[in-house]
């Protein structure tokens, strides 16, 4: 990379605030072509509101931006669009109701004499999914895909025009590995194209893996750029402010009775087939696999959120397959989804509506038909401080927290009655060491300290390697494999993530700090 | 002036555009007409305002779902035909109870009413119709009927002090439907903010998956939402019938559109899971009061309906400016 060579975006002195809280401080920033620049950072550092800032979504309160040598002003994403810069956001804006090849086009729909010009939308649409290799049908129905599929969609869309900046928020999140894969690759393809590449993420392995700059922020203020060889702890030190040496904690096991058993569990989509499976009071079982394995739909199914073809469930020693989601919970059984925006948080109720949601009828909150409302907010209080919510004011709507801080609030929820059997899906997506560990903690002590039976279903694989006592490993709706404490290795769980055997490549697997 | 601006602009960020309108209309109907700013006129604005107040209360708690009820005009009329009907009837049996006639009449008519909003429910929250398609449905069921009914004639033959006491009457200077509303303003938000039930509605709209994963019973959520439209409406339908003192099939033909509009301009989000029970009053009261500045300024009836519908896009658009707002200002 030439030094001489004028930067593609400069951002200096670049500052934004949320009705008086600085969600940006005076921020540097700069890229250059041909480079992955990544954004590293606490949840609420402020790394998403700097790339809406950069595509056009968000206006900055004061500082400049130059592109190209040029100063620029964004007016909207759109603008921003035509001008090359063109963002995935953590959030999706598809249009559910419309084909993959309609949201493609949205908003930039080709035309002929006035008319749509489908035929050239189409073969358009198929091109670009195709240069990206993304198993995609372009007049798929965007509201029957799943996250990932939906997320290639995404990717795509910011393909479709000619590119000088490509931002990607947290875009692994919810891909398969083979994906995560293909989208490196891609990554590598457009930085060979003298593209500028922003990429947020909170995975050590990615960014050794495609990273060239680093820059950190903390409390919405630059705190350094450095290049990708900084070491690992070095970085996280300057993300934290602290030195943070331990991510996962030791967790002693002492499983006593068997809380849930599942038999032969089949959905009637067949995302699981023949499923068994028993998790213990002070245990942690984990389920690996891939995303599409059928993992998280063995909890769903147990929960009473997909149809069940054949199963034998029993909580408790209860039977519980025909309950509905509101019956099992007051058993004890809490299930935690993975997707915050659709099945976790109501966005436009503040945190605190969130938090206490679950326990509205349990004795601390209300005496049946009244809420103690004082009781509430000193109950949510003491949560918010336990996981050490930023912003700390639970009146703030969950939509205006940032995503680590919305998974926290999720988490907070599960704490307000009492539970037996936890079930996490997926709980660390899209969050930062240091909270990392403290959710880890929390899982610690629930199963330590409260004796709590742990479902704990992750794609991540240090995290089933580290926390959990018993795995099981699912592929292709089967469980291919349980392995028992003294089993539970790497190579143990990848060689099972396909029934035929075959091990697939270590790419995106997660490396942990020690 | 740009310190004004500013403060102008962080007003409507913070109260909304309800105040705004309200201050503008006062000043403008005040200027129109002498009789407008008088307290005996305000009383009127009041007691006129009850009725919409009532229904668009219940039409709230069925947007707060992320629906809306477009058969609140027809329960209106169904409870008006059949309360007077059976009122009527019940008075000509036995003409020395004329307050068990009442109550007949208010039972029969509340029953009537309120089932629509029963129907509304039960198809909505158990056969996963659109609220949109079961309510136009209904209100097309609800308003049959009442014709059916009736034969198109309004219905006479109720005790006179049906209208006396609910249509006239007045305690302690209140007029009745007024401390009625008062009373049901009072228990509405009691619910709403101080009960589970009420956290429901909110859930419900806010995030219907998290809801059931919360443990709510979504169904049953849904289907109150609209059994307490139907009975808000009904109980509106009553009130009006005793002031009209007749029964009548065509009242409330504008009744879904001036409930939605009085809880749109008063900041209830048609995507659901927004909105407050005070505010939604006080856009009732202030569409009361354009109508009743109209009527005093002489403004054509018909053009009166042009007004609102005008308004109700107006207060959308300048919500839409707010959230804009919002999203820019520093402060
Ligand atoms: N509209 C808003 N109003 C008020 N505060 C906001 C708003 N949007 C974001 N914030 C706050 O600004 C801070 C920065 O948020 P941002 O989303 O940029 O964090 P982030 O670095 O992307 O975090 P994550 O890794 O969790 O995605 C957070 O503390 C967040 O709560
Ligand atoms: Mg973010």
């Amino acid at each position: 990379m030439g030094m001489n060579r004028s930067p593609l975006l400069e951002l200096t002195g670049v500052t934004r605030e949320y009705s008086g809280y600085r969600a940006l401080d005076s921020v540097d920033f700069t890229l250059n072509s041909g480079e992955v620049h990544v954004l590293f950072g606490e949840n609420g550092a402020g790394k998403s509101t700097l790339i809406s800032i950069i595509a056009g979504a968000l206006k900055a309160n004061s500082g400049q931006i130059r592109f190209k040598g040029q100063p620029l002003r964004l007016s909207s994403v759109h603008h921003a669009r035509k001008l090359g810069i063109s963002a995935v956001f953590q959030e999706f804006s598809l249009v559910p109701e419309l084909t993959v090849e309609e949201n493609l086009f949205l908003g930039a729909e080709e035309t002929r004499y006035g008319c749509l010009n489908r035929t050239a939308m189409h073969a358009r649409a198929t091109e670009v999914l195709a240069r990206l290799g993304f198993q995609l049908r372009p007049d798929a129905s965007t509201a029957f895909l799943s996250r990932a599929e939906q997320q290639m969609v995404e990717i795509a869309k910011a393909f479709r025009d000619d590119l000088s900046i490509l931002i990607l928020d947290e875009p692994t999140a919810s891909l398969t590995e083979r994906e995560t894969r293909d989208l490196f690759s891609l990554v590598d393809h457009v930085k060979s194209q003298h593209v500028g590449i922003i990429y947020i993420t909170h995975r050590m392995s990615e960014i050794r893996q495609i990273g060239d700059r680093i820059t950190i922020l903390r409390d919405g203020k630059f705190i350094d750029t450095v290049k990708a060889d900084t070491s690992e702890s070095e970085l996280v030190r300057m993300m934290t402010g602290k030195v943070i040496d331990q991510i996962f904690p030791a967790i002693r096991f002492k499983p006593k009775k068997e809380v849930l058993k599942i038999r032969d569990l089949s959905t009637t989509d067949k995302s699981v087939i023949g499923a068994s499976i028993s998790v213990r009071s002070g245990e942690i079982v984990g389920i690996a696999g891939l995303v599409g394995s059928g993992k998280s739909e063995i909890a769903r199914s147990c929960f009473g959120l997909i149809p069940k073809s054949a199963a034998e469930i029993t909580f408790n020693g209860e039977e519980i397959g025909h309950l509905s989601p509101r019956e099992i919970l007051d058993r004890g059984l809490f299930y935690i989804p993975a997707d915050r925006r659709e099945e976790g948080l109501m966005m436009m109720r503040n945190a605190r509506e969130n938090i206490v949601l679950p326990a509205l009828t349990t004795p601390g909150i209300s005496s049946g038909m009244v809420l103690k409302r004082k009781a509430e907010k000193v109950r949510v209080k003491k949560l918010a401080d336990r996981f050490n919510l930023q912003p700390s004011n639970p009146e703030l709507d969950a939509g205006l927290f940032s995503g680590g801080n919305q998974q926290k609030i999720m988490l907070a929820k599960c704490q307000t009655r009492k539970v037996d059997l936890f079930i996490f899906d997926e709980p660390t997506v899209g969050v930062d060491v240091g909270t990392r560990t403290a959710i880890y903690e929390f899982i610690r002590d629930l199963c330590e300290m409260s004796g709590a039976a742990i479902l704990l279903i992750s794609s991540d694989l240090p995290e089933i390697l580290h926390l959990t006592h018993r795995v099981y490993v699912m592929g292709g709706g089967y469980i291919t494999a349980e392995l028992e404490p003294d089993e539970i290795a790497e190579e143990k769980i990848l060689k099972h993530f396909f029934r035929d055997g075959s091990v697939p490549q270590k790419a995106s697997i997660e490396h942990d700090l020690n | 002036m740009s310190k004004i601006i500013h403060f102008l602009k962080l007003a409507l960020v913070r109260l909304g555009v309800l105040p705004f309108l309200l201050l503008i209309a006062v000043a403008i109907f005040t200027f129109l007409s002498d009789n407008f700013l008088t307290g005996r006129n305000l009383i009127n604005v009041v007691r006129q305002s009850t009725y919409l107040t009532l229904v668009s209360m219940g039409q709230m708690f069925a947007l707060l779902t992320g629906g809306f009820d477009l058969s609140v005009g027809t329960i209106l009329a169904l409870t008006s035909v059949v309360g007077a009907t059976s009122m009527a009837m019940a008075y000509a049996a036995m003409p020395d109870s004329a307050m068990l006639s009442i109550l007949v009449g208010i039972l029969a008519g509340g029953a009537a009413g309120t089932t629509i909003g029963i129907v509304n429910g039960i198809g909505i929250s158990l056969l996963n119709v659109s609220p949109f398609m079961m309510s136009l449905g209904m209100a097309s069921v609800g308003f049959g009927l009442a014709l059916y009914l009736t034969g198109g004639t309004p219905v006479y033959g109720m005790p006179t002090e049906y209208g006396d006491i609910f249509g006239f009457g007045a305690i302690y200077g209140l007029p009745v439907p007024v401390v009625i509303t008062m009373v049901l303003i009072i228990i509405l938000y009691f619910i709403l903010n101080w009960t589970p039930a009420g956290r429901y509605f909110y859930a419900v709209g806010g995030n219907i998956k998290a809801a059931r994963l919360s443990g709510i019973n979504t169904r049953l959520t849904l289907f109150s939402a609209y059994a307490l439209c139907g009975l808000m409406a009904a109980i509106a339908g009553l009130l009006l019938t005793a002031r009209l003192d007749t029964g009548e099939a065509n009242i409330g033909a504008t009744m879904p559109l001036e409930s939605i509009a009085a809880c749109v301009i008063a900041g209830v989000s048609l995507r659901g899971g927004i909105g407050r029970l005070e505010n939604v009053v006080f856009g009732a009261l202030f569409i009361g009061l354009v109508q009743n500045g109209m009527n005093l300024a002489r403004i054509e009836s018909y053009l009166q309906i042009v007004v609102i519908g005008v308004l109700l896009i107006l207060a959308v658009v300048a919500d839409q400016l707010r959230l804009r707002l919002v999203a820019t200002m520093r402060n």
